[in-house]
């Protein structure tokens, strides 16, 4: 077990679009951090604020959640509603002394594959840099 | 049911008061009930008064306030011990209430600035209450341990039934009192209408036939509605649709926004998260969040004024300023 620092992230991706595109990223090869644990939802707008906060309790290091492009979701206008959520956890967060880059919300369109896999690797140099969550039990895993 | 006892912990007497302000109803109410045990409020009853007691000799017991020190958290124990039935009596004994929000400071903090940085105090020798102390040399004296959190009492003993407000509206004590005789809930339940605020608000435009409309701007809390449609439509930050009603939307009867004093729905789990939730779907302009931010600068302390010890992240969890790395 190496001293290094190994986040722990949690994403929540939409099964129209972000999850495909992960999907795609697979089929293609590309490689993303392993860090990254998905877990496909219906709709980016069925993430409650609860699951962001309660996986930030747990002690995961970033959390994100994929949903689709602008104006094409799939039920109208669930990624509207999980990009404001996010940005108002975002507004809340500092004040439970956790900072709100570890949580982000990000457009992904199923066929970008390329996208999702520069996300995904930015959002774990980040997490990296902000080192681990103060809510986590063991420093090192 | 015929013998009570009331206990006040961390809260401010505000939920006894409550039973008081039921006035001459008081008499047809507590009819044929017997105060055994209540302090430090209603009665001159001694801690071990309480120790005397036979075990479950208590039917009711209505605790108040949450927990923050250990004498507080002794005495929650043998309550617990000595009751049949013990009730969670108003918000900060369900969810840790106005109290709870010292949870967004260090115990350190909350010391300075009780002790020494309040302008009131004149502390030069920064002296700090400590748990014991020794005097003229002889006299051991102790004060209770301050804990770090305030946690409500259903994470320190087994609690039958739960009742919110800030205080309970004296109606709604009332009807506890009799739900409480007659026939009680399943056992871990709140004792509510299981309505909502919008349920019994005089502003809410659903029953009227109309829909709810988006919200544009925001409006702080100083600010005058302009007419009776409903207060999330024109911007005040209301947090009814996830709070219980069971106070008949008094405050918004006064044109005063829902601060959730109620407690959660018994269904909403994290309070802030379901307040959250809601207002994220009224809006439908990104700029919208940037003004709620401006006109709220600490908008965590406001959604969780009731139910922050009870929230999926019950408080600070770093001591000092928070790095930004963006």
């Amino acid at each position: 077990m190496s001293d290094e620092f190994r986040p722990n992230i949690i994403g929540f991706a939409c099964q129209w679009c972000a999850y495909q595109s992960a999907d795609l990223a697979g089929t293609l090869k590309y490689e993303y951090p392993s860090t990254i644990k998905l877990i496909r939802v219906p709709c980016s707008g069925r993430v409650d604020s609860a699951f962001v906060l309660e996986a930030l309790a747990l002690g995961v290091d970033g959390v994100f959640v994929a949903g689709c492009p602008e104006a094409e979701c799939h039920y109208r206008f669930g990624n509207r509603i999980a990009k404001i959520r996010t940005a108002m956890l975002r507004n809340i967060l500092p004040e439970f002394g956790i900072e709100s880059a570890r949580l982000r919300f990000e457009h992904v369109s199923s066929s970008d594959a390329v996208k999702f896999v520069e996300f995904a690797k930015e959002f774990d140099k980040q997490i990296r840099k902000l080192g681990p969550t103060p809510l986590r039990g063991d420093k090192h895993e | 049911m015929n013998r009570i006892a009331f206990y006040l912990a961390s809260g401010c007497s505000g939920c006894e008061m409550s039973f008081l302000d039921l006035s001459e109803r008081l008499l047809d109410v507590m009819d044929g009930l017997e105060v055994v045990w209540a302090a430090p409020l209603l009665m001159d009853s001694k801690y071990h008064d309480l120790a005397e007691l036979e075990d479950r000799y208590i039917d009711v017991a209505f605790i108040e306030g949450g927990i923050k020190l250990d004498e507080q958290e002794e005495i929650v124990r043998l309550l617990r011990k000595k009751s049949k039935v013990l009730v969670a009596f108003g918000v900060c004994a369900t969810s840790g209430g106005i109290p709870g929000l010292s949870n967004f400071h260090s115990r350190e903090e909350v010391f300075e600035t009780v002790y020494r940085k309040s302008v009131t105090v004149d502390n030069p020798d920064g002296v700090y209450p400590q748990t014991t102390t020794l005097l003229n040399g002889k006299y051991e004296l102790t004060l209770p341990t301050f804990y770090e959190r305030v946690v409500p009492i259903d994470r320190i003993v087994e609690v039958d039934y739960y009742v919110g407000g800030c205080p309970p509206h004296y109606d709604h004590v009332a009807k506890v009192l009799e739900v409480l005789k007659k026939e009680p809930p399943e056992k871990g339940s709140w004792i509510t209408s299981g309505r909502a605020v919008c349920d019994v608000c005089p502003r809410n435009p659903v029953p009227k036939g109309e829909k709810i409309k988006m919200m544009d701007s925001v409006k702080r809390v100083l600010e005058i509605p302009s007419d009776d449609s409903c207060l999330l439509e024109q911007g005040f930050l209301c947090f009814g649709p996830a709070s219980q009603g069971d106070c008949r939307a008094a405050c918004i009867n006064v044109n005063m926004s829902c601060r959730g004093c109620g407690g959660p729905m018994p269904s909403a789990g994290d309070y802030g998260a379901k307040v959250i939730d809601f207002i994220s779907s009224l809006i439908e302009k990104d700029g919208v969040v940037d003004e709620i931010s401006r006109a709220y600068p600490s908008l965590a302390r406001l959604i969780y004024a009731y139910t922050l010890p009870s929230a999926l992240i019950p408080g600070r969890v770093r001591k000092y300023h928070v790095r930004e790395v963006d």
